[in-house]
């Protein structure tokens, strides 16, 4: 991805390619599951399993997209999963209440942005470590949760079920749903902010070096509180994605989705200490995840727990090839 | 509990005072709330009541803190606690599920040794991750919290293991002088690490590594060493956190077991005044914190209201007490009261913008 505007924001290391090691190293190891998924199963070739994990994975894609600005950073928002259940919450029980469907979106897309600002004012200002802020975030959006109902709510909207059911495809029966549509839009948009705009180059100069954006004369504050605004607002669109897929607000679904979606992004080569990534990486690293599971659902005998393991093992050996390769060697 | 923490002020200074006081006001709300709060009773030898309940019920967390805090001076953090929490709980119970005399002290205390063995290998490879390969804490001790209830589960088979075996119950259930044992072994724990950090120049040496590795390397200290040593002493208490939780309720489950412990766990230590940059640590403050948010749990409990929507009261908790504690903030809150003299306004605005 155009990587070439984005060496001026970390010129020191003069090779280019070494920047796209941990990119190209995840799509190596996407292909070669697939592969793996092709020649062990002859299901696994339909086009309809890839658009499967788009639509089973949507709103982890949307949600990993607003955490690779953060941890772009180099914070990190623990509070992703409790804002997507909160969004999908409110939502629903919102449309119980007989709310118009776009006065519901709008609120709902209105809840996530504004607890992200809230957290990045107390992480800019207060100084307050993001792990901790963000975990009071997650503490009150799960709560919330609660508050809002203790048990599931079903979404019967016309305009919500219509989502939910229309199917974009072509005549051999491949389809896919809006959700992935809206998915891609939001990377769309997200990649051209990172690599274009000023505010992309001013996320990576603050991840790279905070002290020196600031002697820069860049805003590293407004960076800051915008980049957990914009994780506030993904967490609410994939929970609105969430809520289309699911047709219900649950207080305890996506628990421990964080993981999951930090896991995806530093699968995808960007660096949690900051300042190095791309959005592209992450589309792989949920890509990789996505195939994982649908790998271990095909395969039948193994159980859902190897997921977490191989996740585990996956994590480890990305983190290694990043120390390896020497991306910000301390 | 309020002559302790009155006991504490003087000795610890200002540092300890907003814990303490968050922790004698919830008391002083609870015992108004329901008077008999407060009330311990003596039943065929043992002490019964509210306070011995929320003392009996924070030991895992005031272990799995205990290591925390070390692991934070040290300018870290474990995330992986909860995990190592599930496994050994689920070793143990396998072992003793599977043996012939599930009620034989030898067997207990083989599957004790068993578990915590394992533990400690698992601890030992967070520490390598950290001090030897020299991958980010955070996201090294990520590896072994995702990975490590897919362990835990792998070892249940998916299955709640149930067990029937005295002994092991005793851990989390039994009394030893009329005290729960649960209470004695976490006040054992704290005790341990006490003399051996604050009696011993080791808690200056892991925080100075916490301060600076380089320079205490250069220093003379074996500063990876020390670092290791503390992912290893975590997950020692970690896998004794993990026997109580799974003691308490006579069954290991892999996906339970230990849930969120971690993130509690770094509340606490955090609630204490240990600074989550390293450098400095309080182990009094560690079992303040604890106690903070057990007793915040109990009394949501005792109020009626659901456990989760607890969460919403700890997160109001866990931001006025972390903006108390935050240097930015007091420096602001100290020009303004020179300056305007509002008085305490501003800490009370601060705390209603979090639920907003």
């Amino acid at each position: 991805m155009t990587s070439t505007s984005l060496t001026t924001g970390r010129s020191w290391r003069p090779s280019l390619s070494r920047r796209h090691v941990p990119v190209l190293a995840t799509l190596t190891l996407l292909l070669v599951m697939y592969g793996i998924g092709v020649s062990q199963y002859r299901a696994f070739s339909n086009v309809q399993v890839i658009f499967n994990v788009f639509i089973d994975n949507g709103f982890v894609l949307v949600v990993a997209v607003g955490m690779t600005f953060v941890i772009l950073t180099g914070g990190i928002d623990l509070s992703v999963g409790a804002v997507v259940a909160m969004t999908a919450m409110v939502s629903a029980a919102l449309l119980r209440d007989g709310m118009p469907a776009a006065l519901v979106l709008v609120i709902a897309l209105l809840i996530g942005p504004i607890l992200g600002f809230l957290m990045g004012c107390a992480i800019h200002f207060f100084d307050i470590q993001p792990f901790i802020v963000t975990l009071a975030g997650m503490f009150f959006a799960r709560g919330m949760c609660t508050f809002i109902s203790g048990a599931s709510i079903s979404i019967t909207d016309g305009f919500w079920t219509g989502m939910s059911q229309e199917r974009i495809g072509n005549p051999a029966g491949n389809f896919v749903s809006i959700s992935v549509l809206i998915a891609f839009a939001v990377v769309l948009v997200a990649a051209y902010v990172l690599a274009y705009t000023r505010f992309g180059r001013n996320v990576y100069a603050v991840g790279g070096n905070a002290q020196s954006a600031l002697l820069m004369g860049l805003p590293v504050g407004r960076t800051r509180i915008a980049v957990y605004t914009i994780s506030g607002l993904c967490s609410a669109i994939g929970g609105i994605l969430l809520s289309f897929y699911t047709l219900s607000g649950a207080p305890l679904i996506a628990v421990g989705m964080e993981l999951d979606v930090i896991a995806a992004v530093v699968i995808g080569g960007t660096v949690l200490t900051g300042g190095s990534g791309y959005v592209f990486g992450t589309v792989l690293g949920v890509l990789v995840l996505g195939v994982i599971q649908t790998l271990i659902t095909f395969d039948g005998s193994l159980n859902s727990w190897w997921t977490k393991i191989v996740i585990g093992g996956l994590l480890f050996a990305f983190i290694l090839l990043q120390r390896l390769i020497g991306i910000r060697f301390k | 509990m309020n002559t302790l923490t009155d006991r504490l002020r003087p000795l610890t200074g200002h540092r300890l005072f907003w814990p303490a006081l968050v922790l004698v006001v919830m008391i002083l709300a609870n015992t108004v709330y329901r008077p008999g709060f407060l009330a311990v009773e003596v039943k065929s030898g043992h002490l019964y009541g509210t306070p011995i309940d929320i003392l009996r019920l924070s030991a895992p967390l005031i272990l799995v803190a205990l290591g925390m805090t070390l692991v934070i001076a040290t300018g870290g953090i474990d995330l992986s606690v909860g995990s190592l929490c599930a496994i050994s709980g689920a070793i143990a119970c396998l072992h003793i599920s599977e043996a012939a005399d599930p009620n034989s002290p030898s067997t207990v205390l083989t599957a004790l040794a068993l578990a915590f063995g394992v533990a400690l290998v698992l601890g030992a490879w967070n520490g390598v991750l950290v001090a030897v390969i020299g991958i980010q804490p955070i996201i090294a001790t990520l590896i072994l919290m995702v990975a490590g209830r897919g362990i835990a589960q792998l070892v249940t088979e998916g299955q709640i293991i149930t067990i029937n075996s005295e002994p092991y119950r005793a851990i989390g259930l039994g009394h030893f002088l009329t005290l729960p044992l649960a209470i004695l072994i976490a006040l054992a724990a704290a005790l341990l690490v006490a003399a051996f950090t604050r009696r011993t120049a080791l808690g200056l040496i892991v925080e100075s590594v916490g301060g600076n590795a380089e320079a205490s390397r250069l220093a003379g200290i074996r500063s990876r060493r020390i670092v290791f040593l503390v992912y290893v002493v975590s997950a020692a208490c970690a896998a004794i956190a993990g026997f109580m939780v799974t003691a308490n309720v006579s069954s290991a489950d892999g996906n339970a077991a230990g849930l969120w412990i971690e993130l509690d766990a770094i509340l606490a230590v955090v609630i204490g005044g240990t600074s989550l940059a390293g450098g400095r640590f309080s182990l009094s403050g560690t079992v303040l914190g604890a106690l903070i948010i057990q007793t915040l749990t109990t009394t949501v409990y005792a109020m009626n209201i659901s456990p989760q929507t607890s969460l919403l009261f700890k997160a109001v908790v866990v931001i006025a007490v972390c903006l108390v504690q935050a240097p930015a903030f007091r420096a602001r809150f100290r020009r303004r009261r020179r300056g305007v003299e509002p008085g305490p306004a501003t800490p009370q605005r601060e705390k209603e913008q979090v639920p907003a």
